[in-house]
């Protein structure tokens, strides 16, 4: 037991050092990094203060080591842009990307498990092909369509929901839709899948024989078997999440992490975007983590193979 | 033989015809695809009051014609994707032999990179390295290429394990064919189905990928185009011109959808072990 936990720390600890080299390597290799993160019209003077600042004769190891540091503590340096500190920027925009992602998320668990759990108990009926149909559209819908789409039904038609931006909790729905619908067709289909293997066990027979109710048998000797595999894609979707979010903030005008980490890319703010992946890196990292630990709580057998 | 169900010839069809549209596509309209028609500007489509009958799906902000845009758009979303694909699996599946081959540290190293690779969102690696070295072509494809390329390691080194145990193949290696022939020639053909099902899978994800980075403004610049930059530029004039959006995003939901419906077909035909774990 304590060496599956090690085990799975150990090696989130080693893919967060494999991230920190990787924009490291990235950094170096991109070309001077000093022009890189303090931007391209900076005089020669400014250039050569950071050199100083940053120690950048200092042998690469050293300067690497220092890197590693700096970034474990949340260094990640000042905007060229508009000259704060990075860490402050990014800050301030963390807690609109966490509403969006939450009520999406949970709004998508509550959609996509009992869609798939229906599904999977009448399986074959019109209800099933329906909610599979509709899976189906929704991985081939790309999300900025959906979202350009619903802007021009629901904004732009009946005016019923505003385009963009925030303010109220309307301002909300779109956008919270948009990055659910994915997430929320994934679940549907796994959790169908799961449960179809799970319906087929012996287990359930043997409680229909003993004479467990129907429902009682889905719910309390179904669920919680075919849940194991759901935890892991629910924890694999974060990344998903993460993925939509870039592009439905952007298309709503939210200002969250997403849209901010858009606008740094474009304008080559390599601070921000610097500190940004490694956020997010951390972010979906820890999920896993977490993800993995849940894992093995609820599934005795992994514990004891890994 | 199977009844072949009408979704499948529905999505064979469409399939057929993005394809002929994006070689042959300049037969269809008399317009180039950057060329300006001051005069005809944000014309809407065919149907609608106040349409220009030279412009049957409408014209953009600067009178360019929307059925040579998006035929253009069409053609840069496809070649993208299908070099993307083919680097991928090429790539990919490379990777996931000599992982199979060499065993050992070589094998720990490499599926430690697939890890990783499978831990964090591609598009958060493709934005990091598009920021840091510029957007380029080159750049831009190679980082489509990379999309998918764990899947294609993890799945070919599976396979490549299993099949180099059967007989077939120890009987191969005792005849003394070299390594070459036996992973090309006798190996390859064997991991061959589950590599196509994979491609079926990840070609769509692709052209969403570009799609969506060409949409924020981070894939395919002008001049040239693609579906997603198209919609991008769309997004200022939803108001008056809807149509400058819809009719790409239109083709990119056909073409993805109708590959999803071919490759779900496909993966059916090919192999039923994958699809009964999988789905």
């Amino acid at each position: 037991m304590t060496r599956f936990w090690v085990l799975k720390i150990l090696r989130t600890v080693l893919t967060l050092w494999f991230v920190v080299t990787f924009v490291f390597v990235v950094l170096r290799t991109s070309g001077d990094p000093v022009v890189a993160l303090v931007g391209a019209d900076a005089t020669p003077e400014e250039v050569e203060q950071f050199r100083q600042l940053w120690r950048l004769d200092d042998p690469l190891w050293i300067q690497y080591f220092r890197y590693v540091v700096q970034m474990a503590t949340g260094q990640f340096g000042i905007s060229y842009r508009d000259g704060r500190e990075v860490i402050d920027i990014i800050a301030e925009r963390i807690p609109w990307t966490l509403i969006l992602g939450l009520f999406s998320y949970i709004g998508a668990i509550l959609i996509g498990v009992p869609a798939g759990i229906i599904a999977a108990i009448k399986r074959g009926s019109a209800f099933d092909n329906l909610i599979m149909a509709t899976a189906v559209f929704g991985f081939a819908l790309p999300n900025f369509f959906l979202g350009i789409l619903m802007i021009l039904l629901f904004s732009l038609s009946l005016q019923w929901l505003p385009s963009s931006g925030t303010g109220t909790v309307w301002h909300l729905i779109m956008p919270a839709i948009t990055l659910a619908t994915f997430t929320a067709g994934t679940l549907a289909r796994f959790t169908r899948s799961a449960m179809l293997e799970v319906l087929d066990k012996l287990y359930i027979r043997a409680a229909a024989a003993k004479g467990v109710g129907y429902w009682k048998r889905i719910i309390f000797h179904a669920l919680p078997n075919a849940s194991i595999p759901l935890v892991t894609i629910i924890g694999l979707n974060l990344g998903e999440l993460i993925g939509g979010a870039i592009v439905v903030e952007t298309v709503f005008a939210w200002p969250g992490v997403g849209r901010l980490l858009v606008t740094a890319v474009s304008s080559r703010d390599l601070a921000v975007v610097q500190g940004l992946v490694l956020i997010m890196a951390v972010t979906m990292v820890l999920a896993n983590l977490v993800v993995d630990l849940l894992y093995g709580l609820l599934d005795p057998r992994i514990r004891v193979q890994n | 033989m199977k009844r072949v169900s009408p979704i499948l010839v529905f999505a064979i069809v469409i399939l057929a015809i993005a394809v002929v549209v994006a070689i042959i596509g300049n037969v269809f309209t008399s317009h180039g695809m950057s060329q300006q028609n001051l005069l005809a500007r944000l014309k809407p489509p065919a149907f609608m009051t106040g349409s220009n009958p030279s412009f049957p799906l409408g014209t953009d902000r600067i009178g360019r014609d929307m059925v040579a845009r998006v035929i253009a758009g069409l053609q840069m979303s496809l070649s993208v994707a299908i070099a993307g694909t083919i680097i991928g699996a090429v790539f990919g599946s490379a990777i996931g032999f000599i992982a199979a081959h060499f065993r050992g540290w070589v094998e720990e190293v490499l599926m430690m990179l697939v890890d990783f690779q499978a831990s964090l969102p591609f598009i958060l690696i493709t934005l990091t390295l598009l920021a840091f070295f510029g957007n380029s072509m080159t750049l831009f494809i190679i980082l489509m290429g990379l999309f998918g390329w764990e899947k294609y390691a993890r799945l070919s080194r599976g396979v490549v394990l299993s099949a180099i145990n059967q007989p077939y193949a120890k009987a191969i290696v005792a005849l003394g064919a070299g390594n070459g022939r036996l992973y090309l020639k006798h190996v390859l053909p064997n991991v061959a189905s589950a590599l196509i099902v994979q491609v079926t899978l990840t070609f769509p994800q692709i052209i969403l990928l570009e799609t969506s980075l060409s949409f924020l403004g981070l894939g395919i610049q002008a001049p040239q185009t693609s579906l997603g930059q198209i919609l991008g530029d769309g997004r200022d004039y939803l108001s008056t011109a809807w149509w400058i959006s819809v009719w790409p995003g239109l083709v990119i939901f056909l073409v993805t959808l109708s590959m999803s419906i071919v490759g779900d077909w496909l993966r059916d035909r090919l192999d039923p072990m994958l699809r009964a774990r999988t789905t």
